[in-house]
């Protein structure tokens, strides 16, 4: 018997797992290296030791409202928006079999984006208001390109060239609106549009905990099922999953997530398309990979906004890194396979 | 043989693609430890019926019963754990390895709260072992030959531990070497395991050469069911297939093998040569 062999006697499964396990907490360790340097740094440097002081309650009353009322609400809205991304983008990379795939294939990210914006160029809405105009704008395209793509049936393809026609449509409504709106309007929406962490406070975290409370176990329940899928629907069914149901409850909980982190942070691009595909290189694991997805959407979030936060004379929106970050590895990544292709 | 036990039936069944009705009223017994193999011309309702016996296609009309229980009656998992079926065409995910290709064979032993056990792990290598793809294990599926590729999707399948696996053209890409190793390998899961096999055939001959038990389709009815030894004759050939031919003894195993009958331009080639 070869080597090969004899190192699968040894458990390859297992080898494979605590490859994924040992990524998940180096990649937790560098989340958290982050936000303590997150914390510490800024306009105002504060000292580590002051950190902890004002983490745990002992701080001055200064050093408290920096970091625990400034910084603490951004930084941690920033890990949950990044890690709610992170499992969305995995979720739709496996049900449309497509590493391109994320909640924008359904036409979410336009569908909030022209719920926001009819609520701020014509609701003249606060906060508030364009959080939620964005949720059900996002939930309702979800929904008609669900529908209009099922057929006894939704197919992942049929799903994205859907999408794709529904969010043309739904640009066009954003732009025409832009053109409408008096100037302060046409303004504050350009900056939703791109995504920020400006706003984030203790609200948007903590909307952020409890949508991750729901759908992480959700997820990892869902996540056998979900690797099943990718092999076909008859092979799926011939396993014991039924494909319907196991797409519909994927999907249900890959919007839900997208759907927080957005109302959160307006629509922060390609976190949910790179973060999957960054973990899995790493991992080299087959499947979804809830957890790895989750962590790496955190990090390249929070590294984001702090690269956005500091290394720039003026403040970039964190939608504008990731947009540039992610847009370059989108374009490495094409390439690469068209080469592996051609 | 067909008056034997046998645990997956159909009676009365009907099964429809849209409104097109391809098997109507059909009754088939899948006599148990035969190597059964369903043949037929393109488009006789082959394949929909392998797709009717397993749960991808509902019986527009009677049943299928596995152990005397309606399929549509079982849960989905409890019924995998019965029933294997490898599709025609299944789709490996992107740059999976062929041990967690075959590993995924597990779900429908798996809980939700329980991870990978050492059953698990023993019954992965002893499926790999099997179909001699534990050589294998590591390399990406999609860089495997076709016929290294259909041998660990049948490993796929024997993970999932079902006494009854059911087969859609499983040699339907392969040249003739890799399709006659694909056939050898089920031959052998039959005999020394004594699984219940049910294949779909292209080939009238790897049929004959290899199934216990043939059913002739030909329009969505059975023209002709049993043991090919007995059954496979010119008539029968050229009423299901419309094919002039004779039947041979097949020097290598003393079954029946179908010659077609020369036409014209062949034998006239063969008078210029």
């Amino acid at each position: 018997m070869s080597a090969q062999a004899l190192g699968w006697r040894g458990g390859v499964r297992s080898r494979v797992a605590r490859r994924s396990l040992v990524v998940c907490v180096v990649l937790a360790a560098l989340v958290l290296g982050v936000l303590v340097l997150t914390l510490s740094t800024g306009d105002f440097v504060v000292p580590l030791p002051d950190v902890a002081a004002a983490l745990t309650g002992g701080g001055s009353r200064a050093m408290n409202f920096i970091v625990v009322s400034l910084r603490l609400p951004r930084a941690l809205t920033a890990i949950g928006a990044g890690a709610a991304l992170g499992v969305s983008g995995t979720i739709f990379q496996s049900i449309t079999r497509n590493p391109l795939g994320s909640p924008d294939v359904i036409g979410f990210t336009e569908g909030a984006s022209a719920g926001a914006v009819i609520a701020l160029t014509i609701g003249h809405a606060g906060a508030a208001g364009t959080a939620i105009a964005a949720v059900v704008g996002g939930f309702g395209t979800a929904v008609v390109v669900y529908l209009l793509a099922f057929r006894g049936g939704v197919q992942g393809y049929r799903l994205v060239l859907v999408g794709v026609g529904v969010s043309a449509t739904l640009l066009a409504v954003v732009r025409f609106l832009l053109t409408r709106a008096d100037l302060d309007d046409a303004f504050s929406t350009t900056i939703w549009l791109l995504g920020s962490l400006n706003g984030a406070g203790f609200a948007q975290a903590a909307a952020l905990g409890v949508a991750l409370a729901i759908a992480l176990p959700a997820g990892f329940a869902a996540a056998r099922r979900i690797n099943v899928l990718e092999m076909g629907d008859d092979a799926a069914t011939a396993l014991g999953v039924r494909p319907e149901r196991a797409r519909l409850l994927a999907v249900g909980v890959a919007v839900l997530l997208a759907a927080v982190a957005t109302a959160c942070t307006g629509p922060v691009a390609f976190v949910a398309l790179a973060a999957p595909q960054l973990a899995r290189r790493l991992t080299r694991a087959s499947g979804i990979g809830v957890a790895p997805a989750a962590v790496m959407g955190a990090l390249v979030l929070l590294v984001s906004d702090y690269v956005g936060q500091h290394l720039f004379s003026a403040e970039l929106p964190v939608g504008a890194c990731t947009g540039v970050v992610g847009g370059l590895y989108l374009a490495w990544l094409l390439a690469r396979q068209w080469k592996r292709s051609g | 043989m067909a008056n034997g036990n046998a645990r997956l039936r159909a009676d009365g069944l009907s099964l429809r693609y849209e409104r097109r009705l391809v098997v109507d009223g059909l009754d088939v017994r899948i006599p148990d430890r035969s190597f059964t193999a369903i043949v037929g011309p393109n488009a006789c309702g082959k394949s929909t019926l392998l797709r009717g016996l397993s749960r991808l296609l509902r019986p527009a009309g009677g049943s299928v019963l596995l152990d005397g229980q309606h399929l549509g009656a079982l849960p989905a998992k409890a019924l995998a754990r019965r029933l294997g079926l490898l599709p025609q065409s299944p789709t490996a995910p992107d740059a999976i390895t062929v041990a967690d290709l075959v590993a995924r064979g597990r779900y429908p032993h798996q809980r939700l709260l329980r991870g990978w056990s050492t059953e698990d792990e023993r019954v992965v290598a002893e499926a790999m072992a099997a179909t001699g793809v534990a050589e294998l294990a590591q390399r990406p599926v999609d860089e495997l030959s076709g016929g290294q590729r259909q041998r660990a999707w049948i490993a796929m399948v024997l993970a999932q531990q079902t006494e009854i696996l059911l087969l859609d053209e499983p040699t339907t890409f392969l040249d003739i070497a890799h399709a006659i190793d694909v056939l050898d390998l089920c031959a052998e899961l039959h005999e020394r395991e004594g699984r219940t096999l049910v294949a779909v055939l292209h080939d009238i001959n790897h049929a004959a050469r290899y199934a216990t038990h043939l059913i002739a389709l030909q329009d969505g009815r059975i023209v002709a069911e049993g043991d090919p030894a007995e059954i496979l004759t010119a008539e029968l050939v050229e009423e299901v297939f419309g094919l002039p031919c004779r039947v041979i003894e097949d020097p290598e195993t003393g079954l029946p093998m179908v010659v077609p009958t020369a036409r014209r331009s062949a034998r006239r080639r063969e008078r210029i040569a």
